[in-house]
Parts: structure tokens; sequence; C-alpha cells
């Protein structure tokens, strides 16, 4: 079997089994962040020194419900890296419900538009989203939740 | 507000949209000329250039004000250029009208033009993977069509808007484009059409989506006074223009966007972006919605004419599909939208678009706009959105 390798480094985690998503949270005012802010928390009501040490590394919920979803019939240009020939494939924009952030990620395979309705829930687990000779890379995908 | 805050409108042109290959400088330097004797005047009576940028057509287009003041011959005018994605030709504009404003000028040109490539818009070349537009290909292969058909399920399912809407969109624009000299599809489509074209990204087939052109727009800006001067008593005017940000948290997810603003600590604002942008520019020409006889909106799919009927206060929230249905947003309608044929009949050459929505908002106050003149046209209102959180609503009046 290939090696495994996140297609990103730090974007995600799936160290206890579960898929969750790796941002960072303003410790000041609370406001989680994905992807990943260092720089300054972007609340422009929160009273942090809003000079990046306030914001510490947070693994986000990994469920939601489906806020709307689109499927992708033609090969995108790179830096996609499409298997040839072309695999038609899911988006699905689902907001985390603790957090309250639309995040974007494709479907598992076999979960397309027909299986999809905006409100259903919804939850994270790891995918792969291309491969080479060496190596199955792996990306954060939605699936319906179990 | 008073109108001591108006400019003049004094002339307008634009190289026609299309697939011509050729260099996106010759597109702006036509839409140029055209511009200046429209506006009975000549290049060495422009004393600031404003440029709007193109990304894709090498370091003249990071330069554009500067790559067409040298194309039109050196003349010692100042100079500007603006990137703002889609409203790049807006903050082209606005630029300008900040100069003469301020009284630093009395005449300037704008101009944006583009040379767009085949198919689907990619990212700046290069492995770039702190650039989210270079990421989101990477990690999701979210092309633009992919967030324009996120938005227009949004619609399906919160206001039952159906295939059969968006398609009346692209039926309305394209007969609207028909007599426009400077669309590139002049040609009748029908529902049938829509709905026999591929599906690019479910549920947006082909004709929903806009096509990416080449084409270059172009306007003389001047003060009210100077307009006055050189004998235009009553010219169109640009009474307000916002390209007003923002406001966080930021709930709707746009391109090229991974995620939206998360609105656990704080509530999302009561304006979305895209009604925030109109607004602004409402508030700031002391007008409202009802005032306006047309609007030029940035139907990048026809869905996205829907959402803008609502963001510009056409009507309520989900009143989009009635108000379409109604005819009230046809030629001879209540308050025509896109009379120029709008996306659906241009194809986007980015730049160049914001700005050619104001020269067709120009004609249709002049009462010259042949073949698709909305009657009685005194107050226009232009919009577009483009990425990373700019966008751009100008109002013009007679």
């Amino acid at each position: 079997m290939k090696e495994r390798r996140p297609a990103v480094e730090g974007w995600f985690t799936d160290a206890d089994g579960t898929t969750r998503l790796l941002g960072t949270r303003c410790s000041s005012c609370g406001t989680p962040y994905f992807p990943r802010n260092e720089l300054a928390c972007r609340n422009p009501g929160c009273t942090g020194p809003k000079d990046g040490s306030e914001l510490a590394e947070y693994a986000l919920s990994s469920r939601g419900t489906v806020w709307s979803y689109a499927d992708a019939r033609y090969k995108p240009p790179p830096p996609y890296v499409s298997p040839d020939p072309f695999v038609p494939y899911t988006i699905a924009a689902v907001e985390l419900t603790e957090e309250r952030i639309v995040v974007l990620g494709q479907t598992v395979p076999g979960v397309g538009v027909d299986d999809l309705e905006v409100g259903m829930e919804v939850e994270l687990t790891t995918g792969t989203l291309y491969e080479d000779d060496e190596a199955e890379y792996t990306v954060w995908m939605w699936r319906p939740a179990r | 507000m008073t109108d001591d805050r108006d400019i003049a409108v004094l002339g307008a042109g634009m190289h026609p949209w299309g697939k011509w290959g050729r260099n996106f400088v010759e597109y702006g330097l036509a839409a140029a000329r055209a511009a200046l004797a429209d506006a009975g005047l000549t290049w060495p009576d422009v004393q600031y250039v404003a440029g709007a940028d193109t990304i894709r057509n090498g370091y003249p287009g990071f330069i554009a004000g500067a790559t067409f003041a040298q194309a039109l011959g050196w003349s010692g005018a100042r100079v500007s250029s603006a990137y703002a994605a889609c409203a790049s030709g807006a903050q082209a504009i606005a630029n300008a009208r900040a100069q003469i404003l301020a009284g630093l000028c009395d005449v300037a040109l704008v101009v944006g033009a583009d040379a767009a490539p085949k198919g689907f818009f990619k990212p700046v070349g290069g492995d770039r993977p702190d650039d989210p537009d270079w990421l989101r290909f990477r990690l999701l292969g979210a092309t633009n069509p992919i967030y324009f058909a996120l938005a227009a399920r949004r619609r399906m399912a919160l206001h039952d808007a159906t295939l059969d809407d968006f398609a009346a969109v692209k039926v309305k624009n394209a007969r609207h484009g028909l007599a426009n000299p400077n669309a590139r599809y002049r040609k009748e489509v029908t529902a049938e059409d829509v709905a026999e074209s591929a599906v690019v990204a479910d549920p947006l087939r082909l004709l929903d989506i806009c096509a990416t052109s080449d084409g270059g727009a172009a306007l003389v800006l001047s003060s009210v006074d100077f307009a006055r001067r050189h004998g235009v008593a009553d010219p169109v005017r640009v009474a307000a223009l916002s390209t007003v940000t923002p406001t966080f948290p930021k709930t709707v997810i746009d391109l090229p966007d991974f995620a939206t603003d998360s609105a656990m600590t704080v509530p999302p604002p009561d304006r979305p972006f895209r009604s925030a942008l109109p607004h602004a520019a409402y508030e700031e020409a002391g007008i409202g919605p009802e005032d306006l006889s047309v609007a030029e909106v940035y139907d990048l799919s026809t869905a996205l004419e829907l959402d803008w009927y609502e963001d510009i206060g056409l009507c309520e929230p989900g009143g989009a599909e009635d108000l379409l249905r109604s005819g009230a947003t046809t030629i001879g309608g209540r308050i025509p939208v896109n009379p120029s044929g709008g996306l659906a009949s241009f194809g986007e050459a980015i730049p160049a678009q914001a700005i050619a929505q104001v020269c067709e908002l120009t004609w249709q106050l002049r009462g010259r706009a042949e073949g698709r003149q909305v009657e009685n046209a005194r107050t226009g209102i232009a919009v577009n959105q483009g990425l990373f959180g700019h966008g751009s609503a100008i109002i013009t009046t007679r």
C-alpha cells in the first residue's frame, strides 16, 4: 500500500480517528478562524493585543449542516491534479454547527449532488485528493453524518 | 448629499467584446480614442489617466495606466493604475473622480482592457502555496463556476428559484444584447437552448455562466464646470461611487475563499456585502432604489442577477423571481436590468467591465442606446463584485 500524505501541511488532522480542520482561535474574544490566522484577530471589536499573541491553535468541530453544494463536470485547470480521464467531483459548503463558519470541501467519492440537500447533517472524514507513484495525497472531505 | 460631488461623463467608448486574440493594449487604445472623440476632446486635453489593471497580460497589464498613456503618446499626463479584480474599472473611475473633485485636474481618461484566456480562469502561474487563489484550485478544484453554482443552489433552496427562472434571465439578456454593437453574442437564446446546454457545475449550465472575453472600455470624465465651459450644459453625471469592503463577520462564501468568517462571537451584519455596496452609493447620492430607471448588474451567472435585484433594493429578499416573471426587469418594464445584454451577452473582460457598465448607463441616460433604449432613463446604477472583498456601485444621473 502507498504511503498516505496530507496534500497540505497543518490544515487538518485525523490523529485521533476523527478528521478535524486545524485553525486558530482568539483567546481574547473567542473568534475561531479557518484557514489558520496567525497574524491578528480580525474581529474589529476585539480588544485583544492584535499582534498574533492572542491566537492559539484550535481544532474545529467536525460536524455541520450543508449550506449549499455544486459539482464539477469539467476538468479544472492546474494546479488541480486530475486523474486521467477526469473524474467529476462534488463540493459542499458546510456551516459548522459550533463555530458557525461555512467551510468548503469535496464530498467523498460516491456522494453527489443528488445525495445532498441544503440543511442536511454532514461530518468530516479524510479522503484521497490525488496520487502519484509514491503516495496518496489526502485532504478533508464531507460525508453524510453517521 | 449636494451635487457638488458630481462629476461629468463627457465621453464613453468601447472596443467590441469578442475573442479577437490580439493584445489588450489595442482594445484599450481603440476604446480611449472612441471616448475622446465622443467627448469632443483630444489626447493632449487629458490631464490624468487612470488605468484598470489586467493581471493576465504580463507586466504591461499591471501598470495599465502607463501602458495606455504610452500607447496614446507620452503627453506628461499624470497617471494611476488600479487592481481590484472585477471592480478594477470602478476603482480607476474612483481615482479619476477623486482627482477631479479635489480640483487637481479638470479632465481625466479612464481605460480598462483585457485579453482573456480560453475556458476557466486559472490562478497566476507557478507554485504558490501561500496564495488562496492557487490553493482553492489545488485542494478543492473550486473553479469560479463552482462558487456561482453554490450561490445558485442556495437561492433555489432559500427562495424556490427554478432552473426555468435562471434560463429566463439568459433569454432576457440575450434579447437585450441583440442590438448592441459592442456585445460579443448577438443571438436570440431560448429556454430550450439553455436547458440543452451542458451542465458545467450543477445546477448551472453553460448558458447560465458568463464567458471570458477580450474587450476594452474607456470614459472621459471632467468637472461639471469644465463640461459647461466645453458646451455641455446637461451632462450625464457620476453622482456616487461606492467601493466599500465587507463588514465582519462576512458569512457568505465568495471566491476565492475556503471558508467564511465565524458568526460565533459577533452576529452577521444587517447588510451583507453585496447589498452594502449599493446602499453606500444610495446614501452618497441621496436617492433610493425607487428613483432608478435602469440598472446594470454583474450577471456572472443567471442566478446571480436575481440576487442583485434584492441587493440593489428592487424587491425584498425572495422577491426576485416574481419581479423577473412580471417582466419588470425587461426593457419596457418598470426597471429594466442589463439593457446592454449584461455579461450574458458580453462575457467578462475583467478590468474593462465596470467601465463598460458606465458606458452603457451614459448612452442610456443620453437617450442614445439604439435598439435597447430604456424610455426616459434619468437615473442608473451599475454594480459589481469581484474577488477578495472588492466590489462597486456607481450611480449616474442626468
